[in-house]
C-alpha cells in the first residue's frame, strides 16, 4: 500500500524535473509493487487453508488521535475481504495505469496526472484496508478528492472543473451522513474498530443499529452514486477516460459496496435498513438503465450503466447475500474497466469524438477495440459464460429468494427487467458506434497503441474468465474464500432455495432477449421515436434539473439574500445605526459650544447656584 | 470695630460685582481684572471668617489664593497678549475657535 | 521563563527603534529575528511543560498596585500552551509574508507587529484579571494602526469600526472585573485580581448571570460570534497581508480563548446554562456565513466570512461541553489559524500581483501558477476539513462533542461540512480553473522562494497536525480535564479510557 504513496510524493513533488516516460512508469511499477504485494499477502495466508480465511489479521501501525474516552488507532486489517478488494483495486488500477501511458502520452502536464492517479490508488487501498472506521473514511473521502482532482485535470475546460466540484459535493453529502452514522455508533459501542464493531453491532438496540445502517447507507449512496445522490457520477464523465474506468467503474464506486459488506454484521441485523437498501438499488438499477437508452455520450452511457449495476450490488447486499455482491463487483471492475477502456480507445482514434451520433462503422478499423467492446457488452448483458452471467444470475437468484422469505419481490422483478434493458441498451452503444458506415469521413481512424491495447486484452480475458471464480461449475472459488468472514446469516432461520435451473434460464433468456431487441431496434442506427418518454429518459427522469430548481437556485439566492439585505443590511446596518445615533447625539450637543466664552461662565455661575442653593435647602 | 456681617456683605458685593463683570463684558482685560475682583472678594470673606474663628487657616487659604491667583495672571496676560498679537483684538466673542 | 517570552518581541521592537529606517532589509531581517527568536523560546517552553499536569505551570508573580491587590502573574497551562505555540508560528510567517508588500514606513509595520506579538502572548498568559485586560486592550492598538495605516482604500472606516466595536464590548469586561474584586473583598477578605483566587469565590448563579453576560460579550465579538460578526469582513478586507493573518489566525482565538479561560473558572453555572444558547448561536454562524462566504465577490471577504463559520465550530466545541469538544475547539482554533491564515496569505499573494481582490478578476490561475495551485489546493482542503489534514481533527472532534451532548446540534453543524465545500471549491474553481482571465496575465509569476518557504511551513503544520495530533491534543488533555471538571458534569464524560 505505501508503494504508490511514494509514487505520489515523488511524482508530485519531482515530477516535473523527471523525463515524462520516467513519470509515468514510475507510478505504473509503484502499483504494479502493491500488487505483487497484495498478491503475495494473499499467498502467505492461503496455506493457513480455505476454512481460516475467516480469520483477521489486525497491523497496528500509531496511536492516531485520543481525547477523553476517545482512541483512534490507525490500523490495517488483512482478511479475506479487504485481500480481495486489495487484489482487484491494483489489479485493475495496475492495467490502467499501463494504459494511460498510452493514452495520456500527449499530455504536457503527465507527472501532475499519475501523482493524483498514484494518490488515489493509495487512498483506494487504505480504504479497503483500513482497521477502523475513521481511518476508513480518510480513505473515503480522499478517494473523494482524488475523483474531484481527476475529473477537473483538464480544469481549463468549465465542464470539467464544474463536475469536478458537482461529484465533491454530491459525495460530501453523503459523507456528512457517514460522519453521523460514526458518532452514533461511537457513542453507543465506545470504538471505532472494525472488528469491535462486528462485534458489537448484534447487540445494539434495534432502533439504533437501523439509524446507524441507514446513516452509513447513506454515505454509501454518495459515493456508490445511488438514488438520490447518483447526479454527480455521469458528469465525472468529463475527466480523462483512464479515470472514468479506473475511479468511476471499477474501484472508488464500488467503496459504498465494501463498506455494507464491511459493517456486514451490523447491516445484516437491521432488516429495515437492509429493505431500504435493496429498494433503493433495484429502482436505481432500474432507474440508470433506462437513462442510459437515450444516451449519446457513449461514455455517459457506460457511467449510467454502471450505476445500474452498482444498483444491482446493492440488491445483493439487501438480499441477504454480501458475498454475491462482492462477486459482482469484481466482474463489473473487470467487464466496466474493459468498456471504458474500450470508450477511451475510441476517444483517442476519433480525436475526443464521443458523441455516438457522429460516430460509426468502427468495427473495421478498430478491431481489437471492436472485440473487446464486444465482450464487455455481452459480459454485462449477462451472456454465458462471460463473467457477468454468474455474478448477474447469482444477485438474481438471491434476490428471488429474497422475495420468498419476505414476500418482498419487488429488487426482483426491477433487477429482471433491468437485465433486458441493459442487454438492450448495450446493445445499442455498440451498434451505434461500431456497426454501419462511418458517420464522419473526415477522421481517419487509427487502432491504439500496445499500451492501451494489452490491458484490453488482459481485462478481456478477465471479463471471459472471471465468472469462474464465483461459478457453481468451477466450485465457486471466491463465495468459499469470502463465506466464512462475511454474510452471516444470524437468525434468518431456513432460506428456501427457489428452483435454479428455472431462474437460470429465465435470466440468460432475458439477457438474449435484449440483444435481439436491441439487434433489431437499432439497425438501422437510429433510435425509435418514443416522444415524451424518450424526452424525459434523455433528461434523466429530469432529476438534474429539478435539483438545479430546489436546491441548489435557491441555495444561491438563500446566500445572496443573507449576504445582501440581512448582513449589511439588518446586521451590519444595526451596527452602524448605533454609530449614526451616537453621531447625532454629538452633533445636537455640539450647539451648546456657542464659542462664547461668557455663555460658557454663565453656565458655571447657574449650575453653581443650583449646587450651593441645593445644599442650602436641603 | 466693624461687625462681621459687614465684611461678608462686601463681599459678597465684590463677587457679583466681578461675576457680573465676567458675564457681561467683552474685552478680555476686563473679564480678568474682574475674576482678579471675585477672587480678591473670597480672599475677603476667608480673613473674615479666619478672625472670626480665631484660626488661621482661612489666612492660610488667603495666601494659597493670592499664589494661584498671581500664576494665573502671568499665564493668562501671556495668552491675551498673543491672542492679540494674531488677531488683533481682545474681545472674547471673536475668539470662537471652539465653536461646535 | 514566561515574562521572557511576553516581552521578547516587544525588546526587539525597542531594538528595531534605534535603527536607521533607510536599511530596509535589515528591519525586516531584524524583525524576523525577534519573531524568530520568540518561536525558540515556545519550543523550548512546549518541549519542558509537563502534559500530565492539569495545573498551571512556570508560574510567576509580582506585586504591581499593592493597595489595589492587582499583581503581575502569569502561568501557562495546556490551553494557553498550544495558542503560544500558535501564535509564535504564526508570526514570523506573516512578517515573512508580507516581505514584498508593505515596503512604506517599513519600520514602524515592523514594530507594531512585534509590539503585537507581546500583547497577544500576554493576554494568553496573563493569571491576573487587571493586567489580562490591560494586555486585551493593548491589542487592539497595534492592530487598529496595522489597519488604518497599511490597508486599503477604506481602511480608516474599517480601522475605526475594529477599534470601536470590539473597546466598546470589553468595557463592561472591565466593569465585571471590577465587580468580581469588590465581590472579592467580602467574599475572601483580601484585595485580589488573581484568577486562582477568584475562583475560590462561589457566586450565587444569579450574579454569575451578569457577570458572564458582561464577560461573554466582550468574547463573542472577538470571537465573532453570530451576529456579533460585522466588524470582521471589514477589518479583514481593508487589513494588510500580515495583519489579515494575524486577525484571523490570532486575534479571534483571544475570544474563545476568553471563554475556556473564565467561563469554567469563574461562572461554571452561568457556563452551563447558556451552552444551549452558545451552541445555538454557533450554529447558526456555521450555516450562516458558510452561505454568505458562497455569496461574496471579494475574495478576501470570502475567506472573512469562511472563519464566521470556522469559529462557529469552535464555539459549538466549547458549547458541547465534553471532553472531545473542548479539545476539538482547541485543535480548530489552531487549524483555523493555520488554514485561514494560509488563505489570507493567498489572497495576499495573488493581491501583490494583480492589485485586485475580486473573484471575477480571476480565473485559469492554476494553468499560470502551478505551484501556487498546489499550495492553494492543499490549503482549501485543510479549511474543508479533509481527512488527513489538520482541519478534520477538529471538525471530527467538535462534531462527536457536539453529537453527545445533543445529536441535533451535529446533524445541523455537518450541514456546514458540506456547504464549507461548496463555497470554497466554488471560488477555487473561480480563480484557479476555467480559461485565463487576468488583466495583466504576465504579472501571474509563480511563487517565489520566499512564498515557496511560508508555505512549505504551512503545509508541513497541516500535515502534521493531521496526522499526529497528539502532539497538541496529549498536551491539552489534563488540562482541559481540570477545567471540565469544574462544570461537575456527570461522570460519563469526564472518564478517561486509558490506553490499551
Amino acid at each position: 500500500m505505501v508503494w504508490p504513496l511514494l509514487g505520489w510524493l515523488t511524482n508530485g513533488l519531482i515530477g516535473r524535473r523527471l523525463s515524462r516516460a520516467l513519470a509515468g512508469e514510475l507510478a505504473c511499477v509503484t502499483v504494479a509493487a502493491s500488487f505483487v504485494s497484495a498478491l503475495g499477502v494473499l499467498l502467505a495466508v492461503r496455506p493457513a487453508g480455505a476454512t481460516d480465511a475467516a480469520v483477521s489479521i489486525v497491523i497496528p501501525l500509531f496511536r492516531w488521535l485520543g481525547a477523553g474516552d476517545l482512541w483512534i488507532d490507525a490500523s490495517l486489517i488483512i482478511d479475506a475481504l479487504s485481500l480481495v478488494m486489495a487484489l482487484v483495486v491494483s489489479g485493475v488500477g495496475f492495467l490502467i495505469h499501463v494504459y494511460s501511458l498510452g493514452y495520456m502520452a500527449d499530455d504536457p502536464d503527465l507527472p501532475r496526472y499519475f501523482a493524483y492517479l498514484n494518490l488515489f490508488m493509495f487512498a483506494m487501498l487504505l480504504l479497503v484496508l483500513a482497521g477502523n472506521l475513521l481511518v476508513l473514511f480518510i480513505g473515503w473521502e480522499l478517494v473523494g478528492v482524488c475523483s474531484y482532482l481527476l475529473i477537473g485535470y483538464w480544469f481549463a475546460r468549465p465542464a470539467a472543473a464544474t463536475a469536478g466540484r458537482k461529484a465533491f459535493i454530491v459525495n460530501r453529502i453523503g459523507d456528512a451522513a457517514f460522519l453521523l452514522g460514526l458518532f452514533l455508533l461511537f457513542t453507543q459501542l465506545r470504538t471505532l474498530d472494525i472488528l469491535q464493531i462486528r462485534d458489537g453491532a448484534p447487540h445494539l438496540p434495534e432502533g439504533v443499529r437501523t439509524l446507524a445502517a441507514l446513516l452509513l447507507f447513506a454515505g454509501a449512496t454518495g459515493k456508490s452514486a445511488q438514488l438520490p445522490l447518483h447526479v454527480w457520477l455521469p458528469d465525472a464523465m468529463e475527466g480523462p477516460t483512464p479515470v472514468s474506468a479506473l475511479i468511476h467503474a471499477a474501484t472508488m464506486v464500488t467503496a459504498g459496496v465494501f463498506l455494507i459488506a464491511r459493517l456486514d454484521r451490523l447491516f445484516l441485523t437491521a432488516p429495515v435498513a437492509l429493505f431500504v437498501v435493496g429498494i433503493v438499488g433495484a429502482l436505481t438499477a432500474f432507474f440508470a438503465a433506462t437513462v442510459a437508452l437515450r444516451q449519446y455520450d457513449l461514455k455517459r452511457v457506460l457511467a449510467y450503466s454502471t450505476i445500474s449495476q452498482l444498483g444491482y450490488m446493492f440488491v445483493a447486499m439487501g438480499a441477504l447475500a454480501p458475498v454475491a455482491g462482492i462477486f459482482h463487483l469484481v466482474t463489473q471492475a473487470f467487464f466496466k474497466a474493459l468498456l471504458f477502456l474500450a470508450a477511451g480507445s475510441v476517444m483517442h482514434a476519433m480525436h475526443d469524438v464521443i458523441d455516438m451520433r457522429r460516430l460509426g462503422g468502427l468495427a473495421r478499423p478498430l478491431r481489437w477495440t471492436a472485440g473487446g467492446f464486444l465482450i464487455g457488452v455481452l459480459a454485462i448483458a449477462g451472456v454465458p459464460p462471460f463473467a457477468g452471467f454468474f455474478s448477474k444470475d447469482l444477485i438474481l437468484e438471491e434476490a428471488f429468494a429474497l422475495g420468498l422469505s419476505t414476500g418482498n419481490f419487488l429488487p426482483y422483478a426491477l433487477a429482471l427487467v433491468t437485465a433486458f434493458v441493459t442487454a438492450l441498451y448495450m446493445t445499442r452503444a455498440a451498434m451505434l458506434t461500431f456497426s454501419g458506415r462511418p458517420a464522419e469521413a473526415a477522421a481517419h481512424p487509427h487502432e491504439a497503441p500496445p499500451s492501451m491495447l494489452v490491458p484490453m486484452t488482459a481485462l478481456a480475458a478477465l471479463s471471459v474468465g472471471g465468472g469462474l471464480l464465483g461459478a457453481r461449475v468451477a466450485g465457486e472459488p471466491l463465495v468459499e474464500f469470502l463465506a466464512p468472514l462475511i454474510g452471516v446469516k444470524a437468525g434468518e432461520g431456513a432460506v428456501v432455495h427457489p428452483p435454479a435451473g428455472l431462474l437460470v434460464g429465465i435470466s440468460i433468456a432475458v439477457a438474449l432477449a435484449g440483444i435481439v431487441a436491441g439487434i433489431a431496434v437499432h439497425r438501422g442506427r437510429r433510435d425509435p421515436a418514443l416522444g415524451a418518454i424518450a424526452a424525459f429518459l434523455e433528461r434523466r427522469w429530469y432529476i438534474d434539473d429539478l435539483y438545479d430548481a430546489v436546491i441548489v437556485a435557491p441555495g444561491r439566492a438563500l446566500a445572496r439574500w443573507l449576504a445582501g439585505p440581512v448582513d449589511l443590511g439588518i446586521i451590519d446596518g444595526a451596527v452602524n445605526a448605533v454609530g449614526r445615533v451616537l453621531a447625532a447625539v454629538g452633533r445636537a450637543a455640539r450647539r451648546l459650544q456657542t464659542g462664547y466664552a461668557r455663555q460658557y461662565a454663565l453656565g458655571v455661575l447657574v449650575g453653581t447656584l443650583i449646587i450651593v442653593g441645593y445644599w442650602m435647602l436641603r | 470695630m466693624v461687625p462681621a456681617p459687614a465684611y461678608l456683605a462686601l463681599s459678597a458685593v465684590l463677587f457679583t460685582l466681578g461675576a457680573v463683570g465676567v458675564l457681561v463684558r467683552r474685552n478680555a482685560l476686563i473679564i480678568f481684572m474682574a475674576v482678579e475682583l471675585m477672587l480678591n472678594s473670597v480672599n475677603l470673606a476667608f480673613v473674615t471668617f479666619a478672625r472670626q474663628h480665631g484660626s488661621i487657616d482661612g489666612q492660610v487659604a488667603v495666601f494659597f489664593v493670592l499664589v494661584v491667583a498671581a500664576v494665573e495672571v502671568v499665564v493668562g496676560l501671556a495668552l491675551i497678549v498673543d491672542i492679540f498679537r494674531s488677531r488683533e483684538t481682545v474681545d472674547i466673542d471673536d475668539v470662537d475657535l471652539l465653536r461646535g | 521563563m514566561l515574562s521572557l517570552l511576553i516581552f521578547l518581541p516587544l525588546a526587539g521592537a525597542v531594538l528595531l527603534a534605534l535603527l536607521p529606517r533607510e536599511r530596509q532589509a535589515a528591519i525586516r531581517w531584524a524583525g524576523l529575528a525577534a519573531s524568530l527568536a520568540t518561536l525558540l523560546v515556545a519550543a523550548r517552553l512546549f518541549q519542558i511543560f509537563n502534559p500530565a499536569s492539569g495545573d498551571m505551570q512556570f508560574v510567576a508573580h509580582a506585586t504591581w498596585v499593592p493597595t489595589l491587590g492587582i499583581g503581575y502573574a502569569v502561568g501557562v497551562d495546556g490551553i494557553s500552551l498550544v495558542l503560544v505555540g500558535l501564535t509564535a508560528v504564526i508570526f514570523p510567517l506573516a512578517l515573512l509574508g508580507s516581505w514584498g508588500s508593505i515596503t512604506e514606513r517599513l519600520k514602524a509595520f515592523t514594530m507594531s507587529m512585534l509590539g503585537l506579538e507581546t500583547a497577544i502572548l500576554g493576554t494568553f498568559l496573563s493569571l491576573d484579571l487587571i493586567l489580562f485586560y490591560v494586555f486585551w486592550e493593548a491589542v487592539l492598538i497595534p492592530m487598529a494602526f496595522l489597519i488604518g495605516l497599511w490597508g486599503s482604500e477604506n481602511r480608516r472606516y474599517a480601522a475605526l469600526k475594529f477599534f470601536l466595536y470590539t473597546m466598546a464590548a470589553s468595557v463592561l469586561m472591565l466593569v465585571a472585573i471590577i465587580a468580581l474584586h469588590v465581590i472579592a473583598i467580602d467574599g475572601l477578605g483580601e484585595r485580589t485580581f488573581d484568577l486562582a483566587r477568584l475562583a475560590t469565590l462561589s457566586l450565587p448563579p444569579e450574579v454569575q448571570g451578569w457577570l458572564f453576560a458582561a464577560f461573554a460579550l466582550a468574547f463573542a465579538v472577538k470571537v465573532p460570534i453570530w451576529p456579533l460578526h460585522t466588524w470582521l469582513p471589514d477589518a479583514h478586507t481593508e487589513a494588510p497581508t500580515a495583519g489579515s493573518v494575524i486577525l484571523a489566525a490570532i486575534l479571534l482565538k483571544l475570544g474563545t480563548y476568553g471563554f475556556i479561560r473564565f467561563g469554567p473558572t469563574l461562572f461554571p453555572d452561568a457556563l452551563l446554562a447558556a451552552a444551549p444558547l452558545l451552541a445555538a448561536l454557533a450554529i447558526i454562524g456555521i450555516l450562516y456565513g458558510a452561505l454568505v462566504s458562497w455569496a461574496q465577490t471579494d475574495l478576501k471577504r470570502l475567506v472573512a466570512f469562511s472563519s464566521v463559520s470556522h469559529l462557529g465550530f469552535v464555539m459549538l466545541g466549547l458549547a458541547a461541553l465534553n471532553v472531545q469538544g473542548f479539545q476539538g475547539g482547541l485543535i480548530q482554533m489552531i487549524n483555523h489559524g493555520i488554514s485561514t491564515g494560509a488563505l489570507f496569505l493567498i489572497v495576499g499573494v495573488l493581491y501583490e500581483r494583480t492589485h485586485s481582490r475580486l473573484i471575477a478578476d480571476y480565473g485559469g490561475v492554476a494553468a499560470r501558477m502551478p505551484r501556487f495551485a498546489a499550495v492553494f489546493t492543499v490549503v482549501m482542503l485543510s479549511s474543508a476539513a479533509l481527512p488527513g489534514t489538520n482541519g478534520f481533527v477538529g471538525e471530527f472532534l467538535i462534531l462527536l462533542g457536539a453529537f453527545r451532548t445533543s445529536a441535533w446540534w451535529a446533524a445541523l453543524g455537518a450541514g456546514g461540512v458540506i456547504l464549507s465545500v461548496v463555497y470554497l471549491l466554488w471560488a477555487y474553481q473561480q480563480v484557479m480553473h476555467g480559461p485565463l482571465v487576468a488583466k495583466h496575465p504576465d504579472r501571474l509569476v509563480d511563487l517565489t522562494r520566499r512564498e515557496l518557504a511560508v508555505f512549505a511551513a504551512i503545509i508541513v503544520m497541516i500535515f502534521a497536525v493531521g496526522l499526529y495530533p497528539r502532539v497538541l491534543l496529549d498536551r491539552s488533555e489534563a488540562t482541559v480535564n481540570a477545567v471540565l471538571a469544574r462544570l461537575q458534569r456527570p461522570a460519563a464524560t469526564a472518564v478517561t479510557v486509558s490506553p490499551r
